[in-house]
C-alpha cells in the first residue's frame, strides 16, 4: 500500500531506464539527499563528522569501487587498499609538484593514476582467472606499499614517512572544518555513486555481469573479454583511488602507507560481502554496518562489563563477531543487507495484506 | 660462488617451511575444492594451543595429542557449521567463508591463550654448521626431513589406504562419489583433521623459528605463491613450489635487493608467481581444466 506501483507507466525507454523508476523511490532519495546536505551539517557535531560520517562515506566509496570489480565483473581482489594508497599518494604528489593545480584536479589525477595502476595489475586477468587472480591483486598490495615505504620521493623525503595533507581549499573556499570536509566528501560520493549506478545499468555493466556469471559463455556471445575485464579494473581502481585520496585528505589529514595495508583490503571486502555483492546500495549499508558495529560493541562492553574486559580481549571479540557475521551472511543471506532491503520493499508493496 | 650456493641452499631449506603450510592447503583443496584461507590461522591456533599446554607443565607428547584432539574438534565444528551449510555454493563463496573462519580462529586462539609471544624449544640446536665451506642451519635440515617424511606418509595415505582412495574419488567428482556411497561428511572431517595435523607440524616448526605469536598466521601469505607455482592440486607440486619460492626469494633479496632497496621478499614471490602463471596458468603440476559452456 505504501509502495504502490500501480498507475506508474513508463512511456519511453529513457523513462524505463531511469535510476529510480518509482516516484516513491525518487522522493525518498530526494529526502535523503536533503537530509544529508542540509539537516545533518546543521545537527551533527564534530565527533560525528570526523569519527563516523566521513569514514562511513569514504569506505562506502571504496566498497563501491571493489563491488564494481568483484560484485559486477566477478574478479576477486585482495588489493583494494593498494589502489587507495596509489590514489592518495598520486593526489598528494600532483598537488605538491604541480604549481597551482586546483585540489579537485589533483584528486582526479589521483584517481586516474590509480586506475592506470589497476589496469597494469589487471593485465594477468586476461590469462588467468578464479583464485589465481588473487595473486595479482596481492602482488599489487605488497608491491605498492613497498614502493611507498622504500622510496622517500613519494613522501617528499619526510623522515617519518608520514606527511600532513594540505588544507582543503576548493574554488577559493576553505573546506577544512569537519563540517566542510563532510560536505565535500558527501558531494564526491554522491556524484560518483550516480556515475556507478549509470555504468552498471549501461551496456558495460551488463557485459560485466555476463563475464561474472560465465566468462566463456560471455566470450561466445561476442563480448570482448579483455576490454570488459580491463575496464572493470580501471574503473574500480579509479574509484578506490579517489576513496584513498579522500581517506587521506578528508578523514586522516595525513598521507601514510601503513593505513592502506592488507587489513584495509579485507575490511573493504567484508563491506561488500555484508552489504551485498552486485548492489550499489549494499555498499552504503555494509559500510554503515562496519563503521558502527565496533562503536556499538565497545559501548556495550564498557556499559555491561565495565572493567572486566580489556582492550585486547575486546579486539578479539570483535574479530570473532566479524568472522561469525561473514559466515552467517554467506550462509543465510548471500546477497547481503541489500537483499534484506529488497525483501522489505516487496513486503511494503502489498502491506497490510500478505500477498 | 660458494656464497651463492650458501644463499641458494639456505633458501631451498627455508622454502621447505613454506611447503609445509602449502600442503595443508592442497589437502583441503583436493578433497573439497575449498581454497582454505584459514590454514594460516589453523597453524597459529595449533601452535598456540600446544605452547600454552606445554607452559602449563604438560609433557611434550601429551600436549601434542591434546592439540591434535583440539584440531579434530575444530575440524568437526567447521564441517558441521560451515561447510555443510554451504554445499553447492560457488567456490568464491566458500573462499570468503574461510576468510571469516580465519578471523574467528585467530580471535579465538588469542582470547583463549593471550596475545603475548611464546618461545618454543623443540630441543633442536639452531646453530649453523659447516658443510663443504658453507654454513647451513641444523634446524632447517631437520625441518626439511620432517617435510619429506610428511609427504611420504601423505602420499602413501592417498594412494594405498581406503580412505585415501575415497578422498581422491571425492576430489574427482563429488556427485559420483556420493552415488557410489562415499560419506562426504566423514571424509571432509578426516581431511580437515589431516590439514589440522599438518598445520600443527608447520606451527611447531615455524613457532620454534619465529616464536609463537600472531604473525604466525601470516605464513598463509607466504604459502599462497608457493601454491600458485606448484598448482592447487598437487602435494609434490607444493614442495617444488616451496623450493622455487624459497630459493629465488633469498637470492633476490641478497643479489637484487642491493640495487633496488631491501625488504623485497614481501612481494617478490607474488611477482614470480604471476610470471609463472603467464606461462602456465595452472601451475607446474596443476590439472588442466576443460571449460564448457
Amino acid at each position: 500500500m505504501l509502495y504502490r506501483e500501480s498507475g506508474q507507466f513508463s512511456t519511453s525507454y529513457p523513462a524505463d531506464r531511469r535510476i529510480f523508476r518509482l516516484y516513491q523511490e525518487r522522493w525518498a532519495f530526494y529526502l535523503l539527499l536533503a537530509a544529508a546536505f542540509l539537516l545533518i551539517p546543521w545537527l551533527g557535531n564534530d565527533y560525528w563528522f570526523s569519527a563516523i560520517l566521513i569514514p562511513f562515506l569514504v569506505l562506502s566509496l571504496a566498497a563501491l569501487g571493489l563491488n564494481l570489480l568483484t560484485g559486477y565483473a566477478g574478479q576477486l581482489s585482495l588489493g583494494s587498499a593498494a589502489f587507495m594508497a596509489v590514489g592518495a599518494f598520486a593526489a598528494y604528489n600532483s598537488h605538491l609538484r604541480i604549481e597551482g593545480l586546483p585540489f579537485l584536479l589533483s584528486l582526479l589525477l589521483g584517481g586516474v593514476v590509480a586506475g592506470l595502476t589497476g589496469v597494469v595489475f589487471g593485465l594477468p586477468s586476461l590469462r588467468i582467472k578464479g583464485f589465481y587472480i588473487l595473486v595479482s591483486t596481492l602482488a599489487a598490495q605488497f608491491f605498492v606499499l613497498w614502493v611507498f615505504t622504500t622510496f622517500a620521493w613519494f613522501s617528499n623525503d619526510s623522515s617519518s614517512g608520514v606527511i600532513t595533507a594540505p588544507p582543503l581549499v576548493i574554488l577559493g573556499h576553505d573546506f577544512s572544518s569537519p563540517q566542510g570536509r563532510y560536505l565535500f566528501t558527501l558531494t564526491v560520493v554522491v556524484a560518483l555513486g550516480f556515475l556507478a549506478k549509470s555504468i552498471v545499468g549501461s551496456e558495460l555493466g551488463r557485459n560485466w555481469m555476463a563475464v561474472r556469471d560465465m566468462d566463456k559463455a560471455a566470450e561466445v556471445i561476442g563480448i570482448a573479454l579483455p576490454k570488459a575485464k580491463l575496464l572493470a579494473f580501471a574503473i574500480s581502481s579509479f574509484y578506490l583511488g579517489i576513496a584513498g585520496s579522500l581517506w587521506a585528505f578528508c578523514y586522516l589529514g595525513t598521507v601514510e602507507p601503513h593505513g592502506f595495508d592488507l587489513s584495509r583490503s579485507f575490511q573493504i571486502l567484508f563491506i561488500i560481502i555484508i552489504g551485498g555483492m552486485g548492489s550499489i546500495l549494499g555498499n552504503f549499508l555494509g559500510a554503515a554496518f562496519i563503521v558502527l558495529l565496533p562503536i556499538l560493541l565497545s559501548h556495550i562492553a564498557s556499559g555491561l562489563l565495565a572493567d572486566t574486559i580489556d582492550a585486547g580481549q575486546l579486539e578479539n571479540c570483535q574479530k570473532i563477531i566479524f568472522g561469525g557475521l561473514i559466515i552467517f551472511f554467506l550462509i543465510k543471506e548471500p546477497d547481503g543487507l541489500a537483499k534484506i532491503y529488497q525483501t522489505c520493499k516487496q513486503r511494503l508493496q502489498v502491506w497490510p495484506l500478505r500477498f | 660462488m660458494s656464497f651463492f650456493f650458501e644463499v641458494l641452499l639456505g633458501g631451498l631449506l627455508a622454502g621447505v617451511m613454506y611447503s609445509l603450510v602449502a600442503i595443508g592447503f592442497v589437502l583441503i583443496y583436493k578433497a573439497s575444492g575449498v581454497f582454505n584461507f584459514a590454514q594460516g590461522s589453523m597453524v597459529l591456533f595449533a601452535a598456540l594451543t600446544f605452547v600454552s599446554l606445554l607452559e602449563r607443565g604438560i609433557s611434550f607428547w601429551l600436549a601434542f595429542v591434546l592439540t591434535l584432539l583440539a584440531m579434530v574438534a575444530l575440524a568437526w565444528t567447521i564441517e558441521r557449521w560451515v561447510l555443510r551449510k554451504l554445499v553447492n555454493r560457488p567456490p568464491i563463496t566458500l573462499f570468503m567463508a574461510t576468510l571469516g573462519l580465519s578471523y574467528i580462529i585467530e580471535g579465538l586462539a588469542q582470547s583463549l591463550w593471550g596475545a603475548q609471544v611464546h618461545g618454543l624449544d623443540l630441543g633442536i640446536n639452531d646453530e649453523p654448521f659447516e658443510f663443504q665451506g658453507m654454513l647451513l642451519s641444523q634446524f632447517d635440515i631437520f625441518a626439511a626431513c620432517v617435510a619429506g617424511v610428511l609427504v611420504l606418509v601423505l602420499s602413501v595415505f592417498f594412494n594405498k589406504t581406503r580412505t585415501g582412495i575415497a578422498l581422491r574419488a571425492v576430489a574427482d567428482d563429488q556427485l559420483a562419489a556420493l552415488a557410489v556411497g562415499i560419506k562426504l561428511e566423514k571424509l571432509w572431517l578426516i581431511v580437515w583433521t589431516v590439514a589440522g595435523f599438518v598445520g600443527l607440524v608447520a606451527g611447531l616448526l615455524w613457532g620454534a623459528r619465529l616464536g609463537v605469536q600472531f604473525s604466525l598466521s601470516l605464513v598463509v601469505l607466504k604459502a599462497l605463491p608457493v601454491l600458485i607455482i606448484g598448482g592447487f592440486t598437487s602435494i609434490s607440486g607444493s614442495i617444488v613450489g616451496g623450493l622455487i619460492i624459497g630459493a629465488s626469494e633469498k637470492l633476490a633479496e641478497v643479489f637484487l635487493g642491493a640495487y633496488i632497496g631491501g625488504g623485497i621478499e614481501n612481494w617478490f614471490p607474488y611477482m614470480l608467481a604471476m610470471l609463472f602463471l603467464l606461462v602456465r596458468p595452472t601451475g607446474i603440476f596443476g590439472e588442466r581444466q576443460i571449460e564448457r559452456v
